[in-house]
């Protein structure tokens, strides 16, 4: 009886939800609104959205994003794997309180002075040794991947401890040695927690703004760089036809990954 | 080969090379950012003339203090957006709390396919993109925005209501973009809760007011605690925020250092300001460090 | 009078599980109870009924005459100990046993008086400022029994007080719970499914089976006389034989089994109906060589194994009945018998230890 949840509680709780979703609701029904104006509904269209495959600037922006999103998050996914490895297997070694505040801080680092500093190193590596020339693709990449990585080993990190050592020392009793003891044993284990890294990386490559704002050069403006610049202009029935399509991509990607865990979580 | 190689060094590839790539693209920049925090502005490219050098006339440094006797100078410009920082991260995790807390509780006492979809529903915004969510709040607060479009037609209201460019439009981005983070720890803490605690405590003569104030707030504190950091501290060096809700008396560092950077081109002075940020979230920061160390042992 | 507390025709249904069905009784001031049963069998819900959890679907809970129907838990004159004692992890021992005296607004001077009393009579004294993760599994009973009794409640439920200590600290534990019991004079109910720990706490035992109240009597009759095949399994050790009624014979009835078997019963009963005999296996004794006894035959022994008090033996007898037997190391005649020795032996039991259960 006592598991009866408090009306108000419940009230409090609904009254947050909707501000986490009727914001995002409300745009993606006007993006489906006929008119210039925004807040005037003039008839249901989708003509909004047939104008976004002949914009060549967000399509193209689009294609950057991937692309920085796809290598970045592989990058992270694979130093994260090593962080997780190095602080979850051994158990001392010169230079761990090193890498755990390194590894650490980028999680708590403001982006804007994450962006910042990442810049000013760029600039004067150029300036030092001819590398990187000019701000592009690479350095978002490089950006990226490096905060990237930080979550990526959170991520594994907390899978790897939760594993049962004991498999890896079976594995080991039988005649097995590394690394193939890691590939056949502890690799298949860990791998929803390295899925769900790369996952992570890739979102937040995709989203950033504000690192990539800092370390992108000419001709090198992601998506979210192009929205924003757009927004800074004003409301438009363009933009919502554009978040409605990434929301509702990503949030399928969601779903679907949720409904997976909890379908494995059930049979346990 | 390759076996040997990789028990012999496999070791060592594991630490050195995440070791490697941090110091490089995450230390670095943070030494070169202090380098450059301590430098003379110039109009050249890059605009700023390094206090460490290393040239044809050997290794020389020295540092320049104009950039924080600037920032000192013009504390009306750059310290009270570092206070407004801390006043409107404040209020947005108390604001936070406030909503999170009762989400958090009924997704940990609600039974499995409600509670699944709760928690599907808290996952989701924290993986669509902050800045798209922004723009969706804007169209809601607009002057001609959903919001006030329906009160001017319902009658309620002759001339629309000023929410964007106000604390009002702050907090609710802030809710908006950092609700799940301070539900998510809540709800860890308030489902590992034994019923049988609650139980205990009605049995033995508590009514439902006590049973809150005596266990559940207790017990849940490890979770309050953990929720707070995590919405405080990115809250303080925010940037999309302010920039797209907030108007002049909103102002915080993230976008002072933005507007430094791109707008007045003066990188010593955004350095010194990002010096700044870091110095208010390193207290947070280590206390939450703490915290984390005492709740491992 | 009215009985001290009276529970009559108490149901519970969750959709269509009949979780409790129809169990009425009624227990004296001072009585220490058990229920008794296997795990599903309702008895725990009947605990919650008691203290106020769970709203019966129909019948009356009376406390000292009182309706406990639409009491608060909080209100009630009922508390109850925890299975894993739910002691509040945040709080010191004091203010755990204090918990539900604050709660009833008690002066500060009374609420550390009766503390200090609780933690002498469970034996903690010194203790109240630890907190509950730094004690033992034994000391963390006690504080559950001492913050349980706190309220001085009329009737104390113990949900498996037992359960969570290992086996040596359990039996002495279960003394000491029986001298608080008998030195307080509270009406305990204790829920268990172990049925050693029925039998030693208890004045008397109801044991449940499948939502109802199967059997309500002292634990001697509970041993000696199980009512159905159920309990007769489920209380100690048994070997079940069927047979089938075939006529009186003197003061005897004689069965038609695998052999023909003479059984003592009072009453009367139906000739030529199938029956199941039972008999604990320390009814039974086994000797090297026939003599001549009632109900004797020859056995095979299957296998046997050392108990310290005793040896207990799994035996086949003619027509393949299996028997369990239990031999106690006690009796002289018993020390010439060397298990790894023989294969076979013969064995007989007396009448009146037959346990005549009419059921299917």
């Amino acid at each position: 009886m006592r598991r009866n949840v408090p009306f108000l509680v419940k009230l409090l709780a609904i009254i947050g939800f909707g501000i986490l979703y009727v914001p995002v609701i409300m745009m993606m029904i006007y993006s489906f609104n006929k008119s210039k104006l925004v807040s005037v509904w003039a008839g249901f269209s989708t003509k909004w959205y047939k104008e976004l495959w002949t914009d060549d600037i967000l399509i193209t922006a689009l294609y950057k994003s991937v692309l920085i999103g796809i290598s970045s998050a592989t990058i992270s996914t694979i130093f994260g794997l090593l962080i997780a490895i190095a602080f979850v297997r051994f158990a001392s070694f010169r230079g761990r309180l090193f890498l755990s505040l390194v590894a650490s801080a980028p999680l708590v680092m403001p982006e804007a002075v994450t962006g910042l500093s990442m810049l000013l190193l760029f600039i004067a590596m150029e300036a030092s040794f001819g590398w990187p020339s000019g701000r592009g693709i690479d350095t978002i990449m490089i950006a990226h991947a490096t905060f990237g990585m930080c979550f990526a080993a959170v991520v594994i990190q907390t899978r790897l401890r939760d594993m049962d050592k004991s498999l890896e020392e079976a594995a080991r009793d039988l005649g097995g040695r590394q690394p193939f003891v890691f590939l056949s044993i502890t690799f298949p284990l860990i791998l929803p927690s390295i899925i769900a890294a790369w996952l992570l990386s890739f979102t937040l490559s995709f989203d950033d703004l504000v690192i990539a704002s800092f370390v992108s050069g000419p001709g090198s403006s992601t998506l979210p760089i192009v929205i924003f610049s757009k927004i800074r202009l004003g409301v438009s029935p363009e933009i919502n036809a554009v978040a409605t399509l990434m929301i509702l991509s990503i949030s399928a990607f969601v779903i679907l990954g949720s409904l997976l865990v909890l379908r494995r979580d059930g049979k346990k | 080969m390759m076996r040997i190689f990789f028990q012999k060094y496999g070791f060592l590839l594991v630490i050195w090379l995440p070791v490697g790539w941090l110091s490089l693209f995450f230390m670095l920049p943070l030494i070169e950012m202090i380098n450059v925090s301590f430098s003379e502005a110039r109009r050249a490219v890059p605009p700023y003339n390094p206090a460490f050098q290393i040239g044809e006339k050997g290794i020389s440094f020295q540092p320049v203090f104009d950039n924080y006797l600037l920032i000192y100078d013009y504390w009306g410009d750059y310290l009270w957006p570092a206070v407004n920082s801390i006043r409107l991260a404040f209020f947005s995790t108390v604001w936070c709390l406030f909503f999170a807390y009762p989400m958090a509780w009924w997704i940990a006492r609600s039974k499995k396919p409600l509670q699944h979809i709760l928690l599907v529903l808290v996952l989701m915004p924290f993986w669509t993109s902050s800045l798209l969510r922004m723009y969706a709040l804007i169209g809601l607060l607009n002057p001609n925005g959903v919001i006030n479009d329906f009160l001017l037609w319902a009658g309620i209201i002759v001339t629309p209501i000023q929410m964007m460019q106000t604390d009002f439009s702050i907090y609710s981005g802030m809710l908006l973009t950092y609700l799940p983070l301070m539900i998510l720890p809540l709800y860890a803490s308030l489902v590992r809760l034994d019923n049988a605690l609650l139980e205990a405590a009605a049995d033995l003569g508590a009514k439902n007011w006590e049973i809150f104030r005596t266990i559940i707030l207790p017990l849940s504190l490890p979770g309050v605690i953990a929720g707070c950091l995590l919405v405080f501290i990115p809250a303080v060096g925010e940037f999309v925020i302010p920039a797209l809700l907030g108007g002049p008396e909103q102002l915080m560092l993230g976008k002072v250092i933005w507007t430094e950077f791109f707008r007045n081109r003066d990188w010593p002075v955004a350095a010194a300001i990002a010096i700044i940020l870091i110095a208010i979230i390193i207290l947070p920061v280590v206390y939450a460090r703490y915290q984390d160390k005492e709740g491992l042992s | 009078m009215p009985p001290f507390i009276r529970i009559q025709n108490i149901s519970k249904k969750y959709g269509v599980l009949q979780a409790v069905d129809a169990v009425s009784f009624d227990l004296e001031k001072g009585e220490l109870f058990s229920l008794l049963g296997p795990s599903g069998c309702g008895k725990t819900t009947l605990l919650r009924i008691l203290a106020g959890f769970e709203v019966p679907t129909s019948g009356l809970v009376e406390i000292d005459g009182q309706n406990m129907a639409n009491v608060d838990p909080a209100d009630r004159p009922v508390n109850i100990m925890f299975q894993n004692y739910a002691l509040f992890p945040h709080m010191s021992v004091f203010n755990n046993i204090a918990y539900g005296l604050q709660r009833a607004s008690l002066a500060k001077n009374e609420i550390n008086h009766r503390v200090e009393d609780l933690l002498k009579l469970v034996h903690l004294t010194g203790m109240g400022e630890r907190k509950p993760a730094t004690l033992s599994g034994g000391q963390r009973q006690r504080v559950a029994l001492a913050r349980a009794l706190a309220r001085r409640p009329k009737l104390l439920l113990l949900d498996e007080p037992l359960a969570a200590l290992d086996k040596k600290l359990r039996s002495d534990t279960q003394f000491e719970l029986v001298n608080i019991q008998e030195k307080l004079g509270t009406t305990f109910i204790v829920v268990t499914h172990d049925q050693e720990e029925a039998m030693t706490l208890s004045t008397r035992i109801g044991v449940m089976n499948e939502g109802q109240l199967v059997q309500l009597a002292t634990p001697n009759e509970i041993y000696e006389n199980p009512k159905t095949r159920f309990i007769a399994d489920f209380v100690g050790d048994i070997s079940f034989v069927p047979a089938k009624i075939n006529r009186q014979d003197g003061d005897y009835w004689l069965m038609d089994a695998a052999v023909p078997i003479y059984a003592a019963c009072e009453h009367n009963l139906e000739a030529g109906k199938s029956i199941t005999l039972a008999i604990r296996p320390e009814k039974i004794t086994l000797t090297p060589e026939a003599s001549g006894k009632i109900n004797e035959f020859p056995v095979r022994i299957d296998d046997w194994a050392f108990y310290g008090a005793g040896t207990q033996y799994r035996v086949t007898g003619p027509g393949g009945i299996k028997l369990k037997l239990f031999q106690s190391h006690n009796q002289p005649s018993n020390a010439q018998l060397r298990p790894d020795q023989i294969e076979t032996g013969f064995i007989h039991f007396a009448p009146e230890s037959i346990i005549i259960l009419e059921d299917k």
